[in-house]
């Protein structure tokens, strides 16, 4: 299946090289996600349509494409599809000279590997082409990373992707990036650039990267980063695609395709980086990022990608002294307060007394008189009445703030939520009006939710007759954010949710921070513990055998455990004797064991029922295990026709003395003696167990000891019997 | 200077038999007619270090190592030669001459290292670092006789050597990683929170570690005190600390104490500066500084230890005589490329003859060949970059190329050597054929044999 298309890419290769052709420049631009990390919120609109700094975010996207010589533009829509397309019919993208933007979609596509392979269906990929999610901000020139990407598939065909990194230092202790990202480790040729191995979604537990002996079998060096970030823009030939469809389980871009590379040498293809330092990129991939996004911008990082610049949508905003932006017909009120750094869109009025730090503010908001707004991100036509206090949230469209209620750092309120009055929302709530989705767990990348979108998708203007009607409906949510309030305050059962403060927009806070570090200690301790990292010198040697033990003990753990629990029932049950040794046969076999095995277990439950039993001296201890010797002495006896397996029988009594039942430890003596009498151990084990001890430690030899005088006695009994014999 | 050094000699290496014996044991194996150890100590002498230990296994072998060394340097050095049992490895023979160890910093030095890098940039940058151990690295020798490949003899396609993989921080200054020995066969394994803290480690495998290290003397003390399974100082204690290095388990007792408090408060003081620096993603000059500071209250502090490397540059020579390869290829550049570590004056012809020796006629010295005080050739004799001893005897129509020839040798006419190490007071009869082969000290090779890659000795008891 591969072999066609894999000539075929050849085929545009060699038109690439001859330049016979010239193939435009193309970009596949992900309208979608494929994660809940933005829910609420994207239960009702798509991620890239969500306003950052007042703009829609898939403009961002859009506007650096074409910016950067993108010529023609696939965007692949998928959740909230029709909305998207809208979208971009309204906007003025679908009209540019020598800028196209095609739009593809797909309602069953569940991950960016399915996107791909609908994208290769439609076969509208000519030649290299940029990747790109539509929630990526970014000013970067192609230009060079181009260039590279192409002199090196000139040289060599395998390389089939450029990945676009940047130096981020990732914070120690808490393993994420101030995009709240989690960490990456990645492992970089310094020579040729190529990309040897790539870890997210690091495993915390480990405390050391492994990397394959065979990577640096080739290359002399290679250095190891932490300190970089992913931008998620990649510039791949067209063999990605075919790579995604040749190998259908490929889900996720990073995740499977990459790794799948890297890993798995498929057919050698190889990923390069390409190390931006100086411009910006980065991906919106929770609220963290969406905060330190919008802050970017706000500080003119991404310039020319600025507010007062890029003028999507009818209303201009002008850049005024330490970074405010306005938008046109603001009303103000003479007492009210606007901080530096905050964006205010147009349209929007401002009460007295009121404060905006640090924030930003869409169009067509009701700000009243005494309101507090601090690093929050506000969206259009939402009402703040009197008196409220809003510290690091996201408020959505259409939200209604009834006065002097609170929302407390890392709080998002979806579409249309009204806040009771005087009603504080707990930090890191999600409200909305829909209910938390039941998880069907297979769907769980998926943002998708066609059922509701319908309902929510038409932005009335007059918010407040919705929302009485909401209210109608929805009787019982109205408690659950105070008097008048409306929607319902998402549990924090999911698994993710724990951890919130990683990914929600208000600051880490100094607990958790020490909280991370005493963790990043403790993990510190556990390498010096050495069970990550053995001492070269001591260990490692040994280390296989260890291992194998280890399995043996198990096994005849198990196989201990099976033949008391036989015995037992045996005994309850007054099984035959020669039943007994049927079941305790097949246990043999089953666990590929030899008869002194099953001696030592036998007589190791034999021993523990015995003392288990009901005794109260010493000595009502011993009947008991005559009793049961006697008894069970056929069964015992037929596994002990060896020299060898009574010894085993004898080591199990003394590890039994020494460690299991050591009440049996002072009656050592009388018990082997009476096993003697009874023939279940003959004189020749003892002896030659007491020859095996005869090196062993101290304290090994205790029982030796114990039983000298039985060993003394049998080894003057033979003289006398051969005395006899003479 | 307060260094002390420590010289490990070794003693009869068992990889470089049969050139060693207990009468020459590896320290005074002649490499260009000099005892090897001469290479070291006078490097170090270069450097104004004249205080050393040096360690030798066995005593006979000490007793031989003594005797030379007290020839050579009594005038000039203040030299101390300690015997160890054989075997302890050089964890062991530290641990056994550690009473002798007075000064803040102690040098061990391989004895079998040819080197012309500067020792004293070693221990400054130890200084500057306050490091608990700083290493000198050089670069891995290609592996392969140079010249063999020249002269077309061998394949060609030798990679360079891996000897050890070191893992080192952006600034090429600290010492992050270290596999030695048969872990670099291994996969890698890195710890992630060195990784984190710095942010970025250079794998490297063009590297060696040249077993030169600057150690802490209390640091080096506690931990081949604490780890008495500690055998080797390059396998054992050098990953030890390296691995260590942000969770020092050392210097508890080592810093004196008055600078220990002063340190504490300061950093209690800038904890909650250093706080908003984390959540600012703030970068700071080292990461070993910044990783003190990251403690959780000023109760504990968390300890870190530095572990520093001293990259010598890549004109510098660096070599250790560890194996007979070894001691070909150090014999060969001695008097080849890195003439300027043989002392010797080299002549318009870029060879030593000294002026005793007699050359027969039609005799010809080539290039980058030596030889040694009262050697007699014969006619029509050819030596080829080869190092030949004192008092040697060759007869005519001899060819040595590419090999090395100690004291006392008789050769008969019509021999060729190639390749081979010769020992002294070896006989080889007329018309012997040597080819990579090594004899070992009075072994008598027959007329007319014919030999190649085979070691010649006379048979121990």
């Amino acid at each position: 299946m591969g072999a066609p298309k894999k000539s075929a890419a050849r085929v545009s290769v060699s038109e690439d090289h001859d330049e016979l052709v010239r193939v435009p420049l193309q970009a596949i631009l992900l309208a979608d996600s494929f994660t809940t990390k933005f829910r609420p919120i994207t239960l009702e609109r798509p991620k890239v349509l969500l306003p950052l700094v007042n703009v829609p975010m898939i403009n961002y996207t859009l506007t650096w494409l074409e910016s950067a010589g993108v010529e023609e533009v696939f965007v692949f829509c998928c959740a909230h599809s029709k909305q998207v397309i809208n979208y971009l019919e309204k906007s003025e993208w679908l009209s540019q000279p020598n800028f196209t933007v095609t739009t593809i979609e797909s309602q069953n596509s569940v991950s960016a590997g399915d996107a791909l392979r609908v994208i290769y269906e439609r076969n509208v990929i000519q030649g290299d082409f940029v990747l790109i999610s539509g929630d990526t901000v970014s000013n970067m020139s192609l230009t060079q990373a181009l260039l590279e990407h192409k002199e090196r598939k000139k040289k060599d065909s395998k390389a089939v992707m450029t990945m676009v990194i940047k130096r981020s230092k990732t914070n120690p202790a808490i393993h994420q990036s101030r995009l709240g990202t989690d960490e990456i480790f990645m492992a970089i040729d310094p020579n040729t650039k190529q990309l040897l191995y790539y870890e997210d979604k690091a495993d915390y537990s480990k405390g050391t990267l492994h990397l394959e002996n065979s990577l640096l079998a080739d290359n002399p060096s290679l250095s190891l980063h932490h300190d970089k970030q992913d931008c998620y823009i990649d510039i791949c030939s067209p063999e990605v695609l075919s790579l995604f469809t040749d190998n259908f389980d490929y889900q996720h871009l990073r995740r499977h395709f990459v790794k799948g590379l890297l890993v798995d040498d498929i057919m050698g293809y190889q990923i390069f980086v390409h190390e931006i330092r100086s411009d910006y990129a980065a991906r919106i991939d929770n609220f963290r990022s969406y905060d330190t996004v919008s802050k970017d911008i706000i500080h003119r990082w991404t310039y020319p990608l600025v507010p007062d610049i890029m003028n999507i949508g009818n209303t201009a905003t002008k850049l005024e002294r330490q970074g405010i932006y306005r938008g046109s017909e603001i009303s103000q009120s003479q007492s009210a307060v606007i901080g530096p750094f905050t964006v205010i869109g147009s349209g929007t009025k401002i009460g007295n007394n009121t404060k905006i730090l640090k924030s930003v503010v869409g169009e067509g908001c009701k700000i009243g008189s005494n309101v507090l707004i601090e690093g929050c991100y506000i969206w259009d036509n939402v009402t703040i009445e009197d008196g409220c206090k809003l510290r690091h949230a996201i408020v959505c469209d259409g939200v209604i703030m009834k006065s002097g209620s609170v929302l407390e750092p890392g709080v998002v309120l979806s579409f249309k939520v009204v806040v009771g009055q005087g009603f504080v929302v707990p930090a890191y709530s999600h409200v909305s009006l829909l209910q938390q989705p039941i998880e069907e767990d297979s769907d769980e990348e998926l943002e998708y939710a066609d059922s509701t979108s319908a309902i929510t998708s038409t932005v009335d203007k007059t918010d407040g007759v919705i929302a009485s009607k909401v209210l109608d409906t929805h009787f019982i949510p109205a408690s659950e954010l105070g008097f008048g309030g409306v929607g319902y305050v998402w549990p924090k059962c999911e698994g993710g949710h724990e951890e919130e403060w990683r990914h929600s927009v208000a600051p880490i806070t100094e607990d958790k921070i020490l909280e991370a570090v005493k963790a990043m200690e403790d993990e510190l301790e556990l390498i010096h513990d050495g069970k990550n990292l053995p001492l070269s010198g001591e260990l490692i040697p040994n280390s296989n055998d260890d291992s194998d033990d280890d399995d043996n003990d198990d096994s005849r753990d198990d196989f201990d455990k099976e033949v008391e629990a036989t015995f037992l029932r045996a005994v309850h049950e007054n099984i035959q004797e020669n039943h007994l040794t049927l079941e305790v046969n097949s246990l043999k076999l089953s666990y590929n064991k030899i008869a002194a095995d099953c001696a030592g277990a036998l007589f190791y439950a034999m021993m523990k029922y015995a003392v288990d039993m009901p005794h109260s001296s010493a000595d009502s201890l011993v009947q008991n295990v005559e009793a049961i010797l006697t008894k069970w002495k056929k069964v015992l006896t037929s596994y002990l026709n060896d020299m060898d397996e009574q010894i085993e029988v004898i080591l199990k009594f003394e590890e039994m003395c020494l460690e299991s039942a050591k009440e049996y430890a002072p009656l050592f003596t009388k018990i082997l003696h009476y096993m003697y009498n009874e023939d279940i151990i003959e004189e020749d084990a003892i002896l030659s167990w007491e020859d095996e001890k005869k090196d062993a430690d101290e304290s090994d030899r205790v029982f030796v000891k114990q039983a000298q005088k039985l060993i003394q006695w049998l080894k003057e009994a033979p003289e006398e019997d051969d005395d006899e014999d003479e | 200077m307060d260094f002390q050094v420590v010289v490990l000699a070794g003693g009869v290496s068992k990889k470089l038999l049969p050139l060693v014996s207990k009468e020459l044991p590896k320290a005074l194996l002649p490499v260009a007619n000099r005892p090897v150890l001469s290479y070291v100590v006078e490097l170090l002498e270069l450097s104004n270090l004249k205080d050393l230990i040096v360690v030798v296994e066995g005593e006979d072998a000490a007793l031989n190592v003594g005797a030379w060394i007290s020839g050579a340097y009594a005038d000039r050095l203040h030299v101390e030669v300690a015997a160890v049992p054989e075997d302890v490895g050089t964890a062991g023979a530290i641990r056994a001459i550690a009473r002798h160890l007075y000064a803040k910093d102690i040098l061990v030095v391989s004895g079998d290292l040819v080197s012309d890098v500067p020792i004293g940039a070693v221990a400054a940058t130890h200084r500057r670092h306050d490091a608990v151990v700083t290493a000198l690295l050089c670069n891995a020798p290609i592996s392969g006789p140079l010249e063999s490949v020249s002269s077309g003899g061998k394949d060609k396609t030798k990679k360079p050597g891996r000897y050890d993989l070191i893992g080192l921080d952006p600034t090429k200054q600290f010492l992050l990683h270290i596999a030695t020995g048969a872990e670099v066969e291994k996969d890698l394994r890195i710890q992630k929170s060195i990784l984190r803290a710095v942010g970025q480690i250079e794998i490297r495998a063009d590297l060696m570690d040249a077993h030169l290290y600057a150690f802490k003397r209390s640091v080096l003390l506690e931990v081949l005190e604490q780890k008495g399974a500690f055998n080797s100082l390059k396998h054992d204690v050098l990953p030890y600390l390296v691995r260590s290095q942000l969770k020092s388990e050392v210097l508890l007792n080592g810093i004196p104490q008055a600078e220990e408090n002063g340190s504490e408060k300061v950093i209690s003081q800038s904890n909650q500066q250093m706080l908003s620096q984390i959540l600012a993603n703030a970068s700071e000059p080292t990461f070993h500084l910044r990783h003190t500071l990251n403690t959780n209250g000023s109760d504990s502090v968390r300890r870190t230890h530095k572990c520093c490397v001293y990259i010598a540059g890549s004109s510098k020579y660096c070599a250790r005589l560890n194996s007979i390869q070894a001691y070909n290829d150090i014999n060969r550049d001695v008097i080849g490329e890195a003439s300027h570590l043989s002392g010797y004056s080299f002549s318009a012809h870029n060879n030593i003859i000294h002026p005793t020796a007699e050359l027969g006629a039609k005799t010809t010295v080539g290039p980058h060949c030596m030889l040694g005080e009262g050697s007699q050739m014969g006619d029509k004799c050819s030596v080829k970059r080869s190092v030949i001893g004192r008092h040697c005897r060759i007869g005519a129509n001899v060819k040595v190329v590419n090999s090395v020839v100690m004291n006392h040798v008789t050769i008969g006419d019509c021999c060729s050597i190639q390749g081979s190490v010769i020992c002294s007071n070896v006989q080889l009869q007329e018309r012997a054929i040597l080819k990579d082969c090594q004899v070992g000290a009075g072994f008598v090779v027959t007329a007319g044999s014919e030999c190649k890659g085979e070691v010649l000795a006379k048979k121990w008891n």
